[in-house]
Formats: C-alpha cells, structure tokens, sequence
C-alpha cells in the first residue's frame, strides 16, 4: 500500500504552519472593507426589479411614475441595455444548446425573481417605492417545473429551441454493460433525487461602481471572478479596457458568486448615469433569484460478484438546469465524470444531462455536480454490501481506485490515492460507538468516500499569473488577480513566495482581485487557486530569485547553490554575516537588474471526445471519507447527528489551521444539506424568501467535525499540495443516510432526510418486513 | 415622509457620544452604517443572522430589528470598541487574540457578531461549558467554519 502518512513539515520554514495573516487580522477587527461598506460621494442606490411570475409574456411595462418619482435619477429597461446578452460557453464548445440569457427580460420572463427593470435613486427608500410604481402586465405562459415533465414530449418549452441543454455519455455501450449487468451475481438498482439549496454566504450579493478617471467603469464588487469584466463591457458596448473589475474580499462565495450577480446592473446604472452607485442584494431577493445548487435526479444500477466486485455501473442522472445555461454543462460534466466515485468499474455507462425548467438558475455551487453523486455511488454500494451480507468497509476496499487505475473516461491516475486510508481514519476517529440515549431511539454508523476535482476541466487551457517586487526597503510587493472567499486564497499565496524568498510575511504587502492592476488568474472557483495561483506564485518566487541569486553570490563570493534566503536576508551557510535584501535590491539596481518579475504558470492541457466520452477531463483528483453515528427517534423520525468525522488526502497542507477549517466547514454545509436545507417552490414559486425559513444549521445543530489530515505529498500544486475547497461537502448527505440505515434499516433516498421522509421509510419498510416475514417489523 | 417626521436620536457608540436626525422607521443598523460602522452588517434583515449582533447597554441585540429611536438614550458597543479594553493601545482584546490563534475567522462577515456575544457571554459567565456557549451562538450564524473553531476561541478565553 502506498497510502502512508508522509511527514512534512521538515525542511519548510512557514509552508506547513498555521500564521494569522493580514486578512484575518482585519477581520477579527472588523476594519475589512466588504463589497457593501464603499461609501463615495453623491452615490445612487440601485435596485433591481424582478418578475413576480415564473413563466409569462411581458406584454406591456410602464416606468413612467416610477421615473416621475422625486429622487428617482435612473429607470432602465430591456430596452436600454446596448447588448442585451450574458454569454456563457460553459461546456467550452462541446455541444450544450446555445440559448440567449438577457441582463433584463424583455419580452419573456421564464423564472419568478428575473430581473425586468433596474432603479437608480437618490435613497434606497426611494428607489424601493420606484420599485412599487413599475407596472407590468404579463400574461401568463404554461410553465414545466421539474426535470421529468420538462422531458416528456409535448411538455411546454422554457427556450424555443427546446428543454434539454446538455447530454454526456462517458464509457461504453449500452449493450456492452447490458451484458455484464447480465454476468453478474446480483444487480442493485437505486434512484435517487437531491434537492435546491442555497449558498447562504452571510454576505449578500454586493457592490458599488463609480466611472473612474478617463471614463472607465469601475466596479468594486464580491465576486469570484473579475474576469467578467469582458462580459460587461460587451453588455454596455465598450471596449473590454473601459470595464475595471475589483474583488473585495468576500463574505463567503461557494461558487454563488462565480457567474455574475450585481455586476451588469450595477455596471449598466453606472453607465447611464455617470454617478456612483451601490447595489446590494436584500436576502429574501437572494434566496428569490440568485442561482442554487442543481437538484439531481439519478438512476443507478450496479452490478457485482458474489465477494463485493464491481463488474458494470450504469448510471443516469437528471440535473435541474432552471431557466437559463449559466454553468449547468459544466457542473453536468463532472457528475458525469465522477458518477462512479473512487471505485474501480471495469464495464460503466454514465449520462447526464441538464434540462431547462421555469425555475431559478442553478450554477456553480461548492462540489459542482461531483457532489450530489456522492449521495447515490456510496448508498448504492452500502445496498450491495447488504444484499451480500458483506462488511460496508470490505465491499469498498475490493474496489478503491489506485494510483495507476484508469477512471471512467480512460484516464489514469498518476498521483497518490489515499481512499482507504480516508475510511479507516474516519471511522477510527469516531471512537467507541454511543448507546441510545432513551427507549424509541436507534443509534448507527455510516460513512462514506468520495474523490472530487481540483482544477478546470483540461480543455480550457488554465493559466495563472502572479507579479513580485522586490522594494528597495526590502519588503515585497505580490500582486494575483486572485480573489479571496475567505478561504485564505491570497494568503496561502504570500506563504509560499515568503517560503522560497524569505520575506517575512509582515513584510509583503498582498494585492488582489483587480482587473486593472493585477495579472490574471483566472478566478476563485473549481478548487483551483491553490493549484493554479500557488504555482505561479511558486514560479514567480523561484524565477526572482533565479535572478537575484548570481548578485547575491558575487557581493558575499560564494556559489550561488549555497545561499539561503531567510528572515529577510541572504545568507551563505552556517555563516552569521549576509545580506539584507534591501542591500540586495540595492546591489541590483546599481548593476541594472530587475528586481521585478512576472510569473505565469500553465496548467497541463488535455481534449475530451464527447462522441466516444473518453480524453481528459481534470488535472486530478483530491480522495476523503467522512464517518458519522447518528441517533434517530423512532417515534419522531428526527435525526441527530452525535459525532462526526472527516478525512482527506490534502497532499500538503500549506497553512493547516485553514485546511482544517475548509474540511470543517465543508462536513458542516453538507450535513445542513444532509438533514434540512431545501429551497422550497410551488409550481415554481417560492413558498418563502426568508432566511428563517432556510434551515441552516446553527452552533446547537452539530457537533464538532474531527478532522483527519493525510499528506501524501503526491497533489499538482505548490509543494505536492491538493485543492480542498470543495472536496468536504461532497461525503456527509451519503454518511448521514448510511449512518441513518445502520440505525433503521430504513434508506431515505430523497434529501434532505427529514422526520417526515424518515418516518416514511420506516413505514414502508414495516410493510415490506410484514410482507417477506410474514409478522409485524420489530422495532 | 419629509425631514420634518426626523426626529433627533442620541446614544454612544464605542463610549463616543453620536447624534442623529432619523425617520422613526429607520431601524438602528441603517443608522449606524450610514454613520460609518461598517462592521455592523446587513446580513439578512430579519434578526435571522447575527451579522448585525451590537451590545445595548452590555447586552446583544440585532440592529436591524430595533429602530434607532429605541436606542435613545443608550451606549452601544461595536467591534471596533471591543479592543479598547485592552491591556495596550493598538493590541488587540484578548477573545479577539483568542479568535486569531484558533482560526476561528474565515471569510469574516460573521466574525464581530459572534465576538460581541462571545464577550457578554464571558462577562455574564467567566466559566461557560462549550455546550453553553453553543447554545449562546444560537443567534450568530456562521457558514464557513462548522463553529468548532469559534467554539475553541471562546473556551480558549474562559477563565481558569
């Protein structure tokens, strides 16, 4: 087995500990900046006017009172956007239907929340009561609101151009896996349906634009990615150097603000009244319209040898793409990837596809369709494990990928895969099993596995750029175009230029996120910074000091091999006397060289042939499991989760104290979505907008995740490091679900795994045991 | 509404006094962003959140549920006035050292909530069970970190 711990923190002086950098410092002092906390003067409040149906013909609008109101400096319609259009090409040309998204509906509204008309006002109170006086007639349209219906012939289309986005096959043909299906000793079948929820940062959608000297549109915006600033100077008709996008530090993303969310209103109101603006989201209107996680609908059958072998996995899944394409080819693409797990199987045919409803969009959301597959591979094989009367570790072990391993597109895995030992230190960690803790109560283990990707999809071609500059003083200056979620994604970037040069990190100043002034990199989503930026930070600290290292060498005469760069000076070794690095950058610029350098880092490439669904998909893979004990009440059905545990390969852990608090948080979002978050719609109306009603778990909801860190060394980023943004969310909904059969024998295949579902699978199973044993089910 | 139905509110703000013309509907945390305390924040708007958690006269209350005429008369602890107990200007208040050692911040938005009421807890209860504080932080909601690290923070500060 190659799965063994490697000891890592030798040999680093900062990479592998844990310093509180400038972000966090701010944050506990409550001096950080958001989106929302830009005041300029003579600002304008923004507001956007949204559909209050989910589907309609918009067939007259009247902005006149509205623009009559005192206070009221702007009303835009569809009607004054100069290109109308956000342009997604999620599936980067690959095959997803092309269909237009408009900034504001026109003529046809297609999910309830779609924004029909903006308002720039003096006051918020004003541009609220603006709100109020638009009057739009619309006529109603027969809408589709779930995946199944929106597929049967006939049913009404959300886009003319019809319903269904995208389809993915990867691996073989149908009656290639017929036939192993037939070979085998027992066939499992399984569906199984997840839900929409919601990212629920705490910081809602947020930014304040202004036109900056020379009539650039400036916005200074929480989003992911600045790099929409191409995307919004072609909604306003200007060149892509007269948009200017600045990423505040945000209060939370999870991929909820990695398409645009304020940016073109925002941009648009700017425009039109050449004033500053703010636009911030109200919560209810984020919970209304802004784009959820994709409800999946998915069909398994597996089949297996009489010891637990996998032989063949067909496997179909629906996702729930709502009213417009945003990323849907893409999150469906990596459920298609990852529909099997960490599994080894020999014979697999996965599709997936993403169909259209009249309901809010659905896009990027931490573990990206490789999540909600998760709940289906790992229950699937817990069924096996039971219809064999096999142990649940023992069927997974007979089956974990290993390094070398092809998966399901034809790729092999080239670096370490540490699954088992994931499972063995999860479910180690959990300790002695508990006791129910009264009469009616059951107490069950459950865990489970899983692999999700760090990186873009390979046929993107992904870069990073990073820019270093050594002052005269000494201090460095690190310019990303990185932007930080909270996750300490620029931070991260200072610890690694700080390992190679020496800086001290006090002394490098951390710029970020600006499309102006920063190099690109590309955007903070796929778990892909630490990879993407962390090697071009790491390029661009080596290539620097490349270039100090022979200047150095002749001022101290020494070889350059032996030089250490520490504590902020250059030393050779074991010797006391060296030099500071402002007597380097001084030496530099008196022999004219540069102390400044830009660094860009290229990710592999690889094509993907969605006729045969073989070729590349990601630069790979970042393995975990999560184990949990649970107690249910057998009379209330409620579920509580009593302790839990979480395991991941990280590769290396850069700063460990953030790597534990990804995996933390990640275990704590996927048991909320476990057990109660849903975004509840009606015939695609929502049945609340209010956060109270979103049941997100509080400080009392859970107990504290343990936190297994493996380090293989063997990760794609800086120092062997993996990404582990997304990776932790993926295992809890299938943990809690085994955990909850261990207790019942009862399977809830639906989430979230409420009372009343629960209860529900306990009646059903009483029936099913009355009829096999022919008695009343024991409980 | 014109500026006539203002009416004049005054309270302290980090032991600073601060007068303002408010309409009787504006709620408490309205005012206090547009005076400048940015680090008491919208979140939710609906007392859900936490994020806009300030102490009234010692005790926490969300700002977006008061209006700034309830708040007459008051003293009004944010964040930012936490670090005046101190033992040196500059240094951060110790639970605010506590949360940095811990890592109990990560995107931050939730951070001077969750320490205003850490703070009352710990004056109110030197000695609070992690069990307690959790129930404390009922009110504080946090989406990043799971609450394990908050929760060491605090125990971190509970007197021995």
């Amino acid at each position: 087995m190659t799965e063994t711990t490697v000891p890592t923190r030798e040999g680093y002086r900062i990479v592998g500990r844990s310093p509180a950098h400038h972000d966090f410092a701010d944050k506990v002092a409550g001096s950080l900046l958001y989106a929302a906390d830009w005041q300029l003067p003579g600002m304008l409040h923004g507001k956007v006017v949204r559909a209050q149906v989910p589907s309609a013909r918009i067939t007259a609008m009247d902005v006149s009172a509205a623009r009559a109101l005192p206070g009221v400096v702007a009303v835009l319609t569809a009607a004054d956007v100069p290109w109308n259009q956000i342009v997604e090409h999620a599936s980067g040309g690959l095959g997803e239907l092309a269909v237009a998204m408009p900034v504001l509906a026109a003529d046809r509204v297609r999910y309830q929340g779609e924004p029909v008309a903006l308002i720039a006002a003096v006051s918020p109170q004003a541009a609220e009561e603006a709100a109020e006086l638009i009057d739009v007639d619309y006529q109603d349209l027969p809408g589709v609101f779930e995946v199944e219906a929106a597929l049967e012939p006939g049913a009404p289309l959300v886009h003319d151009e019809g319903n269904l986005l995208v389809t993915w096959n990867i691996g073989g043909d149908a009656a290639e896996v017929d036939a192993a299906m037939a070979a085998a000793d027992l066939v499992v079948e399984g569906a199984y349906r997840t839900q929409r929820v919601e990212h629920a940062y705490l910081e809602p959608e947020a930014g304040v634009g202004w036109v900056e000297t020379g009539g650039i549109i400036t916005l200074r915006v929480a989003t992911q990615v600045i790099e929409h600033a191409g995307a919004i100077a072609a909604i306003l008709g200007l060149p892509a150097n007269q948009v200017r996008v600045i990423s505040s530090y945000m209060g939370g993303g999870f991929g909820g603000k990695e398409d645009m969310t304020v940016e073109p209103y925002l941009a648009l109101l700017v425009w039109h009244t050449r004033r500053p603006v703010r636009l911030v989201f109200e919560r209810q209107e984020s919970l209304l319209a802004t784009t959820k996680r994709h409800p999946f609908v998915m069909r398994y059958r597996t089949g297996v040898r009489r010891d637990g072998t996998i032989v063949a996995q067909d496997v179909d899944i629906v996702g729930d793409a709502g009213a417009y394409p945003y990323l849907s080819a893409r999150v469906l693409f990596a459920a298609c990837v990852c529909a099997s797990g960490p599994y080894r199987v020999p014979m697999v045919r996965h599709r997936a596809r993403a169909v259209f409803t009249n309901t809010p969009p659905t896009s990027a959301f931490r573990g990206f369709g490789a999540m909600q597959v998760t709940f289906a591979y790992e229950q699937q094989l817990d069924r096996v494990a039971a219809a064999l009367g096999l142990d649940p570790v023992a069927v997974r072990e007979r089956n974990f990928l290993a390094k070398g391993d092809a998966i399901p597109t034809g790729e092999r895995l080239d670096t370490a895969v540490a699954v088992g030992e994931c499972v063995r230190r999860a479910l180690d960690a959990l300790g002695e099993p508990p006791r129910p803790s009264g009469p009616g109560r059951r107490v069950g283990r459950g865990f489970a596995a899983n692999m999700q990707p760090y990186g873009r999809t390979m046929w993107f071609r992904d870069r990073a750029a990073c820019w270093l500059s050594l002052e005269a003083d000494g201090s460095l200056q690190l310019r990303s175009g990185v932007t930080d979620l909270g996750g300490g994604q620029a931070a991260s970037l200072a610890q690694i230029v700080s390992e190679i040069l020496g800086v001290p990190l006090g002394e490098i100043g951390v710029h970020i996120g600006d499309t102006a002034l920063t190099p690109p990199a590309g955007g903070t989503f796929a778990t892909r910074q630490l990879y993407m930026s962390g090697n071009a930070a790491l390029a661009a600290a080596r290539e620097l000091r490349a270039r100090l290292l022979p200047v150095a060498a002749a001022l101290l005469g020494t070889a350059e091999d032996d030089l250490v760069f520490e504590d902020g000076m250059v030393r050779p070794p074991g010797g006391s006397r060296g030099l500071r690095l402002a007597e380097l950058a001084a030496a530099c610029h008196q022999r004219g060289v540069p102390t400044s350098h830009l660094g860009t880092w290229y990710a592999p490439t690889g094509a993907f042939d969605p006729a045969s669904g073989q070729g590349s998909s990601f630069p790979d893979y970042t393995f975990g499991a999560h184990a949990a004990d649970v107690e249910v009440d057998l009379e209330t059905g409620q579920t509580r989760v009593l302790s839990y545990a979480a395991a991941h390969d990280v590769g290396r852990a850069i700063n460990p104290l953030r790597v534990e608090g990804q995996i933390q948080g990640g275990a704590y979002q996927g048991i909320g979505y476990a057990l109660g978050e849903e975004i509840v719609l009606a015939d695609g109306n929502a049945t609340s907008t209010l956060l109270a009603n979103y049941l997100m778990p509080n400080a009392v909801d859970l107990p504290d995740v343990r936190v297994v860190v493996l380090e293989s060394g063997e990760g794609k980023g800086p120092f062997g490091a993996r990404g582990i943004g997304e990776p932790s969310i993926a295992n809890a909904a299938a943990t809690i679900a085994n955990a909850v059969a261990a207790a019942t024998g009862a399977r809830v295949t639906q989430l979230p795994i409420t009372p009343e579902r629960l209860l529900g699978a306990l009646d059903a199973l009483a029936v099913e045991t009355d009829t096999v044993e022919g008695g009343p089910h024991a409980s | 509404m014109t500026d006539g139905d203002k009416q004049r509110v005054s309270f302290t703000v980090n032991g600073e006094a601060r007068e303002a013309w408010v309409f009787p509907h504006e709620s408490l945390l309205d005012v206090l962003r547009d005076a400048g305390c940015h680090e008491v924040r919208y979140g939710c708007g609906e007392g859900v959140c936490g994020t806009c958690t300030v102490l009234l006269d010692g005790e926490p209350v969300s700002a977006c549920l008061l209006f700034a005429v309830q708040a007459e008369g008051c003293s009004l602890l944010t964040v930012r006035g936490l670090a005046q107990g101190a033992a040196q200007p500059g240094e951060p208040h110790p639970l605010q050292a506590s949360f940095l050692r811990n890592g109990a911040a990560q995107c931050g938005f939730c951070t001077p909530g969750m320490l205003l009421t850490a703070w009352a807890l710990l004056r109110r209860e030197p000695h609070p069970t992690r069990e307690r504080i959790r129930r404390e932080l009922c009110g504080n909601l946090c989406r990043c970190t799971g609450y394990s690290k908050i929760l060491d923070a605090i125990e971190d500060c509970r007197q021995p």
